[in-house]
């Protein structure tokens, strides 16, 4: 059976007109216009086009739900397996209403294909699931991008591999494991002399870009702040009833110690990273709630925060690793603590 | 230095009572091999199997993996640990190759892992390629986690160089010979060519974190110099270091695959002069002290091309980059050699530590990415164990048997020092 492919254009490329529609009203129509039309040229028999949304840029804008909804109903009625936005080069409304298209396809489990030009502010948005084709800026070079696109729509409909370098899209940033035919060692040699030799080589993992956090402003009087503690460090109660993982961890969690003076004899660590038979013998040495008591009772901090926090750190993903520092840092916010003691292994 | 690998290639694999080659079939000598065990007398208890290629066999939780050897020259085992000190690298060594012992019993610690002889789980870890003397392993009781960890790894070690004797008289199929005079030899004969150095990044960070040359454990050493074909000769051997997914087993020390790759090329694109231990310590002041040292040897020693091959990940990663600034900075080219940590869905960030002048960088596979493996019919070892595992959690084992882990926890499976297939790439 052959795949179905929906499109979406804006008010100027869907030919209803320029700057002057840009709050069209979008409608549905089973018959194809503009760059919609020369996509669906080439489709062979394993493609059917099923027809093209039109949308005003001001109306997608300015009435996103209400756009959003309409781009729903039709996916819903039209079942598409692919969905293709644009090409809407650097136009900065065009390119967020079809990243906005592209989600809503999405979310209904529709494959995206789209083409933006690399500073377009919509790339952002759908970069990660849509497979955007890399495009000039203006639209002088359509002739160029829809071959980009239409190559796309063929592929994923076929199931075949696409890569950013062959496909000319921009990279999804999904870093896949996979099996090679070289192993290792012989690719880090041939890497090696190509260097040396001057001659081409393709690094397989870019040097990836650090956020960089911006440090809190100090606390002023130590006597008088709430003070938590949180680890990385893997440390748990006996047993570890909420089931932390040892390494790669996917949670993090919480507990109560407001009635301990010291972790010793009822934590442990379960990380599995470091050598834990010191830590497992006094789990202060990781998380030191028994010289922050002693601080508390001299009166140095005002008080030590009633839950610690920890997560595992050793092979967790940053990704998760941010998910977890936003919701713990949301909730030690709400709680009005202080200051926290981070600690890791 | 030469030396003369004798292989003997194995294509069987079977229990009996006596050591012996014939036609390819290694016979293992059931109760001399846990006499040879028992010598130390915190081990109560050895049973010993076989698990070959194709079987439906999953061994869990495995420690080390380690090649069975015998050396007519020498002190026969490892020198400076089973034997007494003696300089490795040169005469003959005859090698059971295809075969290798692989160590199991009761977990010490999380980086144990698995070996699947089958299906899907086979294709991620090159030893579902050997055949497996499998050795299980119980200590006395009373032990503290570094004392049993010693245990089981010496256990390992005599394991095999007991199994080892069966390659005495066997029939040789091929002589390998290496060969690499003194540097001022090797300079001599090609000097145009560039000269490599290979830094082998050890973790070095206590238990079952640790590596030992001839018997001193890395953490007690600045970066040292050493000439590759020791390290194929039995002088390194693991403490079981790290995730089962990068540690570097004794059998992968025994048979380094950067240090052959290199030997391959030397004398025709580069001059090969030699590997450079860089212990991965825990502290800032360790890692600075030691990658500082590392790039000063290898500009002393005049390098003008080096691989850096990393072991483990997370604070490692620190040190992989600090080197590799160091060399640049110092006009030596660097290759590196890592896994990552992308996450279960391979979008996360993949390092924990960055530098611009690493560009570039062969990626030995994504550690988090989850396999399915379906039940084996034979499990040698304890099927629970993959739930304490670096890359199980609680939960990935079912009912049925079948298994759901990261590479993490697979033996070999994103080897740093490139011994497997694994790589990534970006979509």
């Amino acid at each position: 059976m052959a795949k179905k492919v929906l499109f979406y254009l804006n008010q100027f490329f869907g030919g209803i007109g320029g700057e002057d529609k840009a709050d069209f009203e979008p409608e549905f129509r089973a018959e194809l216009v503009g760059p919609a039309e020369a996509i669906a040229k080439n489709f062979g028999d394993d493609l059917e086009a099923v027809g093209v949304i039109i949308c005003g840029d001001n109306f997608f804008g300015q009435k996103e739900d209400e756009a959003r909804a309409f781009i729903a109903q039709v996916i819903d009625e039209q079942q598409p397996d692919i969905f293709v936005a644009g090409p809407a080069f650097n136009a900065g409304r065009y390119g967020f209403a079809c990243a906005g298209a592209c989600q809503v396809a999405n979310e209904a489990g529709v494959t995206c294909v789209s083409g933006m030009y690399e500073e377009n502010p919509g790339l952002e948005h759908c970069q990660s699931f849509a497979w955007v084709a890399q495009t000039a800026n203006a639209a002088a070079q359509m002739r160029k991008a829809l071959p980009l696109m239409a190559n796309l729509v063929k592929k994923l409909a076929a199931g075949e591999e696409v890569t950013p370098d062959d496909d000319k899209y921009f990279a999804q940033g999904r870093r896949e494991c996979i099996l090679v035919e070289e192993r290792g060692s012989v690719r880090a040699v041939n890497m090696l002399l190509a260097r040396l030799n001057d001659e081409e080589f393709t690094t397989e993992l870019p040097m990836p870009s650090f956020d960089v956090v911006e440090p809190a402003a100090p606390i002023l009087d130590l006597s008088k702040a709430t003070i938590a503690l949180a680890t990385s460090g893997g440390i748990v109660p006996n047993g570890n009833p909420d089931r932390l993982q040892s390494a790669s961890a996917q949670q993090w969690n919480k507990y109560d110690i407001s009635s301990y003076d010291q972790l010793k004899g009822d934590f442990y660590t379960v990380h599995g990273g470091f050598d834990p038979v010191y830590c497992n013998e006094t789990a202060d040495r990781v998380l030191p709630l028994d010289a922050l008591r002693d601080m508390e009772k001299a009166g140095k901090i005002g008080k030590v925060y009633d839950f610690f926090y920890a997560t595992t750190g050793t092979g967790t993903a940053v990704a998760n690793a941010r998910k977890f520092g936003e919701e713990i840092g949301k909730e030690l916010k709400e709680a009005g603590v202080d200051g926290v003691l981070l600690t890791s292994t | 230095m030469r030396l003369e690998q004798n292989l003997i290639y194995i294509k069987d694999v079977v229990l009996g009572d006596v050591n012996k080659v014939e036609d390819g079939v290694l016979t293992v000598d059931v109760e001399g091999l846990k006499a040879a065990v028992m010598v130390d007398d915190k081990v109560k208890d050895v049973k010993v199997d076989i698990a070959k290629p194709g079987e439906k066999v999953r061994i869990v939780p495995v420690k080390d993996v380690i090649e069975p050897r015998f050396r007519k020259d020498g002190r026969n085992g490892f020198p400076g640990v089973t034997t007494k000190y003696e300089e490795t690298g040169n005469g003959a060594v005859n090698i059971l190759k295809g075969a290798a012992i692989v160590t199991i019993g009761d977990m010490v610690g999380f980086q144990e892992g698995v070996i699947d002889m089958w299906g899907e789980g086979a294709r991620w870890t090159p030893f579902s390629e050997t055949f497996n003397i499998v050795v299980d392993i119980t200590p006395i009781d009373g032990l503290d986690p570094h004392q049993h960890e010693v245990v089981v790894r010496l256990a390992g070690l005599r394991a095999s160089t007991f199994v080892g004797l069966a390659a005495e008289n066997a029939a040789i199929d091929e002589t390998k010979v290496f060969e690499i005079g003194t540097m001022a030899e090797e300079t001599a004969k090609y000097p145009d060519l560039p000269k490599v150095l290979y830094v082998q990044m050890n973790i070095a960070q206590g238990l079952l974190h640790d590596t030992f040359f001839y018997g001193v454990d890395l953490k007690e050493i600045i970066p040292t110099w050493f000439h590759p074909f020791e390290e194929l000769d039995n002088a390194v051997i693991s403490g079981n270091c790290v995730a089962a997914c990068d540690k570097i087993t004794t059998y992968q020390h025994q048979n380094n695959a950067l240090t052959y790759d290199l030997y391959d090329q030397h004398g025709k694109t580069i001059n090969f002069i030699g590997n450079i231990f860089s212990p991965e310590l825990t502290t800032l002041d360790g890692k600075f002290r030691n990658c500082d040292y590392c790039a000063k040897l290898c500009d002393q020693l005049g390098a003008d091309g080096v691989i850096v091959s990393e072991e483990g990940y997370g604070n490692p990663d620190s040190d992989l980059v600090m080197i590799c600034k160091r060399l640049e900075k110092r006009g030596i080219k660097t290759a590196l050699v890592t896994d990552e940590c992308s996450g279960w869905d391979g979008t996360s960030q993949p390092l924990t530590d960055t530098a611009a002048e690493a560009v570039a960088v062969v990626s030995s596979g994504n550690v988090s990415k989850v396999i399915d493996l379906e039940p084996a019919d034979k499990v040698l070892g304890n099927l629970k164990s993959a739930q304490t595992l670096a890359g199980g959690w609680d939960g990935c084992v079912e009912e049925d048997g079948s298994l759901k882990v990261e590479l993490n926890a697979v033996i070999g499976a994103t080897s740093e020092i490139g011994y497997h297939y694994a790589s990534v790439k970006l979509y």
